[in-house]
């Protein structure tokens, strides 16, 4: 079902591969892929496409398998949701989650979206709180793999003496992303593909 | 930025309306000749004045501008499609408010108060002209008036569109690189693409109108068709979906051992293509065939067994008279119809095997040297690295991600006690001496396995000569060196366990070991090989003078009379030369097949079959047999990748010598591209210590580059110094087997090249040439470290600056607009630039600064380079 109604109209198509950095059959397979998230009664192209009618909940789009496994789901989603509630994706918000994650997304725009995605509150600076949180979806959930209280003390303390150019106990996007820019590895793991 | 002082009471007017829309442009000249009212003007003079007062001068337009907005928004009011722009634009505005980082916000301010600045420069020409025409009371003013007056209005008007359009164009193109959602993306990429649309056409006149449409529509369908044909390559990649498999469950390092492993086979492919549709096919279409000669005849002592298949496993009897060895080839100047030169041919295409492959090795090197230029140096940043940087997002399946959770666990515990015990050393002698041990005891096994290299080619070469020799005496150096491949490197990973290396660096530590376990073992075999065949290069001699004799008794026997010509000798019967060229192809061949077997019966018992016995035998075992002791085995990445890599350099050496050798690889990449990937989804595991893979890959491809410049020496020694066989070949006959180049020089060519050539070849001309490259060498390199070291302290100073608050964008920023100012581009020419670059943004910085932040000048004088 699915395949047959993956048809989006050329226009859209060519105005979606000017505006991602997605080639056509990603945009395709993220347009079926997408489809098949919907409810079966609004499976179809129109619907797909009108942001009003058609969103996919938070909780349908975390059971993707490509986020599945995925520390930071949640955050990725809020972050790309353009809904008031934050609690959904529109397909063009989908559209936009894949390019920035696909292969041929600059440096600048990853580390932009990283930046939002690590702040836990949105409050546009990375703090302590955001940091231990990062910490500890990153170490896991099971008890033997969280770092103790002093370890993670220390952690952060190293973490803002490297960063926080500017000594203000957080870190800002520009401090992120010279840290980021420096990093030879950030851009090939930073990347989720269909 | 207008280069020239705007005259004070011009300054109301020269501001435009920043959301001029489309048909305000086409009607530009109704617009703008109608003088707008002055009461609207007048507060705007007195604000922009006031704020010019606060303002220093750099940053004076720009408040100007958004001064004046306001009061141009009241000016154009009543256009209605003017309105529609203004929504736009407060709902952009509003948009930034609610966006959080205040970066993107700054960007689009500047982005929009440049567009302003330059619709404001073209708009002063403009209502200038108008003044000088229609108000008679400013003509006194000290107007700035330049050629460009005198210009007709279409033009400056085609100018100021084609200018707009320009900006539109590249809005479209760089519109994916803004952090907006998709629907103001989705709109903003609209209107301008309307815009161009509707403008493109109207620019250009007269015939040149046409021309100039024209032009756009075919750099339009230019641009679609590139997009297409990108799709279309993507399409054609083979295998994305099995790596994009194999990359979610086992991360990106296992993806890069097959990512490299495609990139092996699209070379091979080449390879391939060019051996056969140069070589092969068109020996096979119009060479003599089967049984005409000698050399393409197998001899009548072989003849009974020739089509067994134990000797067809040993690449002897028919396979070893075809056309997939070297021996098979006739050494007649042209053949067929087509005059095709074949042993010409045959020396461009085995040269040219080696250049395509250093030329593929050494570009994709670059490329990824220039991937991580910008890296800098990254120790500074240990630990925001491994916070922001260490999760692999790619990582899709659940027990991945518990191994990955573990292993940044433990870099974290690791970077915090290494931080807190750094210069803790416990029992150093102890760990010295260990490590000694286990580096005496890797030695004595690569000599142990070299010297039963040579032990055992040198028995092959005696088996090789008696008769009835058993399958294991056949293939006894096959076997040992694959045996010796198999078990040494988890010798060596126990000896290594004594040295008690961190892990990262005992894996480049074993990585070497086994390099030079192979390289050991092949060069042995080579030398071994080398030997052999300077036997028989000696016993050629006696070889020719026997078949010389029995052709000239056959054909002078006395029994047949003068009058019947005698029938040719078959050619099985004619005795012949050993030709060591197409033995050294068959060991190849030999050698690179056996190593297919071993690997893959290796995947076969050592993977599946352990997989199969540790899943089902768990059901009745008394441990656990997952958690436990077999357990199920990880994928060795460092093996593979280095067994690739060897492989490849059989391929290399021996390709010369057997042409059919690169098919054989091309299956071999083919089926273990699928035969890996079921296995390694089947039957492996996930690393315990995930790791990531981007780093190594230059690396891999540093041992290619030295594994293809290893294997070209043995080839070129045999090509430039050692005489071909005389019967077998393309180039029997001759002396040595780049003589077929002066041959064809001299008959083909007319004779001045010939003489050319002979200068060329001239050790006096030579030598200079050496020395020439030798110098540019030394320049290029002193130049780049030039050039690296002012990169480095242009680097300092953008730290500096951005330390003090300028965000590295803008820096960045100004050096785009800086480079788009130059039009040469040359080596020589790029340096200079550089550095005037440096130069520039220095003093940009400065300038932004001193007019900003009075500390920030204190800081800005330690730079030697402003002061």
């Amino acid at each position: 079902m699915g395949s047959s109604t993956s048809q989006l109209s050329k226009e859209l198509l060519s105005e979606y591969q000017e505006l991602t950095f997605l080639t056509k059959q990603e945009i395709l397979l993220a347009h079926k892929t997408f489809i098949e998230l919907l409810p079966p009664e609004s499976q179809n192209v129109v619907d797909s496409l009108t942001a009003q009618v058609s969103r996919v909940p938070t909780e349908k789009v975390l059971t993707l398998p490509e986020l599945k496994a995925n520390p930071f789901k949640d955050r990725i989603c809020r972050v790309f949701s353009t809904a008031p509630e934050k609690d959904s994706l529109s397909f063009e918000d989908f559209l936009d989650l894949l390019s920035v994650f696909s292969d041929a997304a600059t440096p600048d725009i990853k580390s932009h979206y990283a930046f939002r995605i690590f702040d836990f509150d949105d409050d546009g600076t990375l703090n302590k709180e955001d940091l231990k949180q990062l910490v500890n979806r990153l170490t896991g959930t099971e008890e033997d793999t969280q770092l103790s209280p002093s370890e993670m003390n220390q952690l952060i303390q190293n973490i803002l003496e490297e960063s926080d150019i500017d000594r203000d106990g957080t870190i800002n996007l520009s401090e992120f992303q010279h840290v980021i820019s420096r990093s030879p590895d950030f851009t090939s793991s930073f990347k989720i593909v269909l | 930025m207008s280069g020239f002082p705007i005259p004070e009471h011009e300054a109301s007017w020269c501001h435009p309306c920043p959301f001029l829309s489309c048909t305000d442009l086409v009607e530009g000249k109704k617009t703008f000749r109608k003088p707008i009212p002055k009461s609207d003007t007048i507060p705007s003079k007195q604000q922009a004045l006031s704020n010019r007062k606060k303002r220093t001068h750099d940053c004076r337009k720009e408040e100007k501008e958004e001064g004046s907005r306001e009061i141009k928004i009241k000016a154009l009011h009543q256009k209605k499609d003017v309105r529609r722009k203004h929504r736009e634009m407060f709902g952009e505005d509003e948009w930034n408010k609610a966006e959080k980082s205040s970066n993107g916000k700054r960007k689009r301010e500047r982005k929009a108060s440049n567009k302003e600045q330059k619709e404001a420069k073209n708009k002063e020409k403009q209502i200038r002209k108008k003044k000088e025409k229609h108000l008679k009371k400013y003509s006194s003013s000290p107007s700035v008036s330049n050629s460009s007056d005198e210009e007709s209005i279409s033009e400056e008007e085609m100018a100021r569109i084609m200018e707009q359009v320009e900006e539109k164009k590249k809005i479209i193109a760089t519109i994916r690189n803004k952090p907006w959602p998709m629907m103001k993306k989705l709109e903003v990429l609209r209107e301008a693409q309307a815009f161009v649309e509707k403008f493109e056409g109207a620019l250009g006149k007269g015939k040149g109108k046409k021309f100039y449409a024209y032009k756009m529509m075919m750099n339009k369908k230019w641009i679609k068709f590139k997009r297409d044909f990108d799709n279309f390559k993507t399409q054609c990649i083979p295998w994305e979906m099995k790596i994009k498999e194999i990359e979610s469950h086992f991360g990106s390092s296992v993806a890069s051992y097959f990512i490299f492993l495609r990139w092996m086979y699209g070379v091979n492919l080449v390879l391939f293509g060019l051996i056969f549709g140069l070589v092969i096919i068109p020996e096979v279409l119009m060479g003599m065939p089967y049984g005409s000669i000698p050399r393409k005849t197998v001899p009548r002592a072989e003849e009974e067994k020739a089509m067994d298949f134990s000797v067809l496993w040993d690449f002897e009897g028919y396979i070893k008279y075809s056309a997939l060895f070297y021996g098979y080839y006739n050494n007649q100047r042209t053949i067929g119809w087509l005059k095709y030169r074949l042993p010409m041919a045959y020396f461009m295409v085995g040269v040219s095997v080696f250049g395509y492959s250093l030329m593929v090795v050494i570009r994709s090197m670059a490329s990824n040297a220039q991937e991580s230029t910008g890296e800098g140096n990254g120790d500074n940043f240990t630990f925001s690295f491994k916070m922001f940087t260490s999760w692999d997002y790619l990582i899709g399946n659940p027990e991945t991600a518990d191994n990955k959770y573990a292993s940044i666990t433990t870099s974290f515990k690791e970077s915090i006690v290494d931080e807190q015990e750094s210069n803790k050393e416990e029992n150093i002698h102890l760990t010295r001496f260990l490590r000694v041990l286990a580096n005496f005891l890797i030695i004595c096994c690569l000599c142990g396995s070299g010297y039963l290299i040579y032990f055992v080619v040198k028995r092959s070469q005696e088996f090789s000569k008696m008769q009835n020799v058993s399958w294991y005496e056949r293939n006894e150096v096959e076997i040992v060196m694959s045996l010796l491949g198999m078990f040494c490197p988890p010798l060596f990973e126990t000896i290594a366990a004594l040295e008690n290396y961190h892990p990262r660096i005992g894996l480049k530590w074993q990585l070497g070991r086994i390099f030079a376990l192979f390289l050991g073992n092949l060069y042995t075999f080579l030398l071994a090989l080398m030997d052999d065949v300077h036997l028989k290069l000696s016993n050629e001699e006696a070889i020719k003078n026997i078949t010389h004799w029995t052709l000239f008794n056959y054909y002078n026997a006395s029994m047949w009379n003068e009058s019947v010509t005698r029938p040719p000798l078959h050619p099985a019967d004619v005795p012949r030369g050993s030709c060591w060229e197409t033995t050294v192809g068959i060991e190849f061949v030999r050698l690179t097949v056996s190593d297919i077997l071993v690997t893959f019966i290796t995947i076969l018992l050592g993977d599946f079959l352990r997989a199969c016995f540790v899943r089902f035998m768990n059901y009745c075992w008394c441990w656990d047999l997952e958690a436990g002791f077999p357990s199920y085995s990880e994928f060795d990445i460092s093996g593979n990748v280095l067994g690739l890599i060897f492989n490849q350099g059989m391929i290399w050496m021996g390709s010369f010598y057997a042409p059919g050798l690169v098919g054989i690889n091309v299956l071999r990449l083919l089926t273990s591209m699928y035969f890996q990937c079921w296995a390694v989804m089947s039957s492996n595991v996930p690393h315990e210590r995930v790791f990531k893979a981007s780093k190594s890959n230059n690396f891999y491809m540093g041992l290619l580059l030295l594994v293809l410049f290893l294997s070209l020496l043995p080839v070129a020694y045999t090509i430039m110094s050692l005489t071909p066989s005389f019967d077998c070949g393309p180039f029997s006959g001759k002396n040595r087997m780049y003589d077929v180049i002066p041959e064809t020089i001299e008959n083909d060519f007319p004779t001045f090249v010939g003489k050319i050539f002979a200068y060329i070849a001239n050790p006096g001309l030579i030598i200079p040439a050496i020395l020439l490259m030798a110098l540019a060498i030394y320049y290029l390199n002193s130049v780049s470290k030039g050039l690296a070291r002012a990169n480095i302290q242009l680097r300092k100073k953008i730290q500096a600056v951005s330390r003090m608050g300028i965000p590295s964008w803008r820096v960045q920023e100004w050096i785009h607009s800086f480079s788009k100012q130059i039009c040469f581009m040359s080596p020589d020419g790029l340096g200079i630039i550089t550095i005037l670059a440096s130069i520039y943004i220095v003093t940009r910085l400065a300038n932004y600064m001193l007019s900003h932040n009075k500390t920030v000048r204190q800081e800005l004088l330690l730079f030697p380079f402003y002061r």
